[in-house]
């Protein structure tokens, strides 16, 4: 496999804190590659280590196949292949043009190369029309899209993006990530973006590697971490509000389902650990049907009794806590929120299959 | 003239350096800086008698025969004004966005390409700098006097015939000079000022 940067036990830390711990990570050329995670969990400084702007107190990194980690040359060199838009782009009082043409004049291209290449992502970006304006006069949303051109202008081989759209309205939001999805397509560059927000990695990138509290806890496709995230911690990410503690008490080869107990209930589960073995039971909230009545029809495999503890409305949506021993979170529509008549007290019966679930080992 | 061209020489000093100081880390860095500060308020007569004592006829250099005359006067204002130029153009570079560089540096900039556009980034901080050592260097009286010798048509400057002029008792002729080199100081401000505005 063509790998066009590459990782291998990549630490940093400032004053004797460690931002972030051996992370070893392989990018093909072409991929886009998403880095998500809670802010602070040191997405920013993986970005700015693989752009060479800092190096890092122990690992390595190969561009290309070169190994680049300390090398002056090499490190110009790379660089001048890569490019990074900050999350938040400083533009130098010039003019836009004269922003966005710096990179080429930076690498000696000839001026009519400049400027053919400059008014190309201008256009591209849709900030054409605003080349001769003073770059620090621009708005937010403006801004980004001049440090996006600035950062394309050169055609670089790898992009880094660093939370491409905090910051900006969602309107802005969705014209920079249609610009982005666009150059993904057009150009064919590999890309490597930080972003918090699970949704935006999903839209645009090929594969998601989430990085939480300095490690990478799990690299796969969207669908994978969202469907079947491989920790606790990652669960939580990506929104599985209903993590149970419990043990594995049975299993049953031919179904490939564990009883568990949660707290002294026992739940049906789909798993591949052995009995005895401590684990967490990961249950979306939104896989949680809520019933007055225990029904006779429903296929689900659990179904608890308890008593409404929370209800919150968001939105369209209501999101129900039942005490069932311990907190389960569900989420309903507001119209069968009505029909339940749910109330604080009432007594419901929370039901769920054994294939909504899914088990991770404690550590 | 005197005061121009000394004011050019220090820039020349000032803006490299005050860069290389700007953007190396070392130790003593800090202190460096403290110093460099701490010169902006050295008395006149104090670098006068310096330079007096190294160029004068017993003094190490004094086989260079350069005690009054305008170079030796433009060599003890460089001195004299590079320490405070110097300072204004370190703080000039910090003051500019620390992601300036690395802005530039992360688009393909070698490090030299990346000061560069801090310079012109802070370049009306730079300016003031600039006309800050000048105004020092038009203005001051005491160096001029000791180390240029106050010889008419040679190395009398204004401030050094204000001085002369009115110790003789012609305070009309003082007060005429004196008018001259504020109107000077006046024009050289507006010119600056009219090119920070165009900026905004």
């Amino acid at each position: 496999m063509d790998n066009l940067v590459e990782a291998i036990g990549l630490s940093q830390e400032y004053k004797e804190r460690y931002v972030l711990r051996s992370i070893s990570l392989k990018i093909p050329r072409g991929e886009v590659f998403a880095l998500i995670g809670p802010t602070g969990s040191g997405k920013t400084t993986l970005l700015r280590l693989l752009d060479l702007l800092e190096a890092p107190a122990r690992g390595k990194i190969y561009f290309d196949g070169i190994d680049v980690t300390r090398s002056r040359r090499h490190g110009l060199e790379a660089r001048r292949r890569m490019s990074f838009v900050q999350q938040k782009p400083v533009v130098f009082s010039t003019s836009v043009y004269d922003n966005v043409a710096c990179g080429l004049r930076w690498r000696r291209q000839r001026n009519e190369l400049v400027r053919r290449r400059v008014e190309e992502v201008l256009e591209l970006v849709g900030m054409a029309n605003h080349k001769n304006r003073k770059a620090k006069t621009l708005s937010g949303g403006e801004t980004q899209r001049v440090a996006i051109a600035r950062a394309l202008a050169t055609e670089p081989e790898l992009l880094f993006l660093d939370e491409p759209t905090a910051n900006l309205d969602p309107i802005s939001t969705s014209k920079i990530e249609e610009v982005l999805a666009h150059v993904i397509r057009q150009q064919k560059t590999t890309v490597v973006m930080a972003t918090h927000d699970m949704s935006q990695g999903q839209r645009l990138a090929s594969r998601i590697g989430v990085l939480i509290d300095g490690e990478v806890l799990q690299i796969g496709s969207a669908n994978e971490i969202f469907t079947s995230p491989r920790s606790k911690e990652v669960a939580e990410f990506v929104g599985i509000e209903n993590i149970l503690a419990g043990e594995i008490i049975q299993k049953d080869n031919n179904m490939v389902t564990a009883s568990m107990d949660v707290n002294g209930a026992a739940i049906q589960a789909i798993s591949d650990y052995a009995v005895g073995e401590e684990v967490y039971v990961l249950i979306r909230p939104e896989d949680i049907t809520l019933a007055l009545a225990r029904s006779g029809t429903s296929s689900a495999r659990n179904v608890l009794e308890g008593k409404i503890a929370k209800i919150a409305q968001v939105g369209p949506i209501v999101r129900v806590e039942v005490d069932c021993g311990f907190p389960l979170l569900g989420l309903i529509t507001k119209t069968s929120a009505e029909e339940l008549d749910v109330a604080i007290g009432k007594r419901v019966y929370a039901s769920f299959k054994a294939t909504a679930t899914r088990t991770v080992k404690k550590v | 003239m005197i005061s121009a061209s000394s004011c050019i020489i220090a820039t020349l000093i000032s803006l490299p350096l005050g860069s290389v100081i700007h953007f190396s880390r070392f130790p003593g860095k800090r202190l460096l800086i403290n110093i460099i500060q701490t010169l902006y308020s050295v008395p006149t007569v104090a670098v006068g008698l310096l330079v007096f004592l190294f160029f004068s006829r017993a003094g190490p250099l004094g086989g260079l025969n350069l005690l009054f005359t305008p170079t030796l006067m433009v060599l003890g204002q460089v001195l004299l004004i590079t320490p405070l130029m110097l300072g204004l153009i370190i703080s000039a570079l910090s003051g500019v966005d620390k992601f300036v560089s690395e802005t530039a540096i992360s688009l393909g900039a070698s490090r030299y390409q990346a000061s560069i556009i801090t310079i012109k980034e802070a370049r009306y901080a730079v300016l003031t700098a600039v006309t800050m050592g000048f105004g020092r260097a038009i203005s001051e009286v005491g160096l001029a006097l000791m180390v240029g010798g106050n010889i008419r048509g040679y190395t009398r400057t204004l401030t050094t015939a204000i001085s002369l002029e009115t110790s003789k008792g012609d305070v009309e002729l003082s007060i005429a000079l004196g008018i001259i080199l504020i109107l000077i100081a006046l024009a050289i401000n507006v010119i600056l000022n009219r090119l920070q505005q165009r900026q905004s």
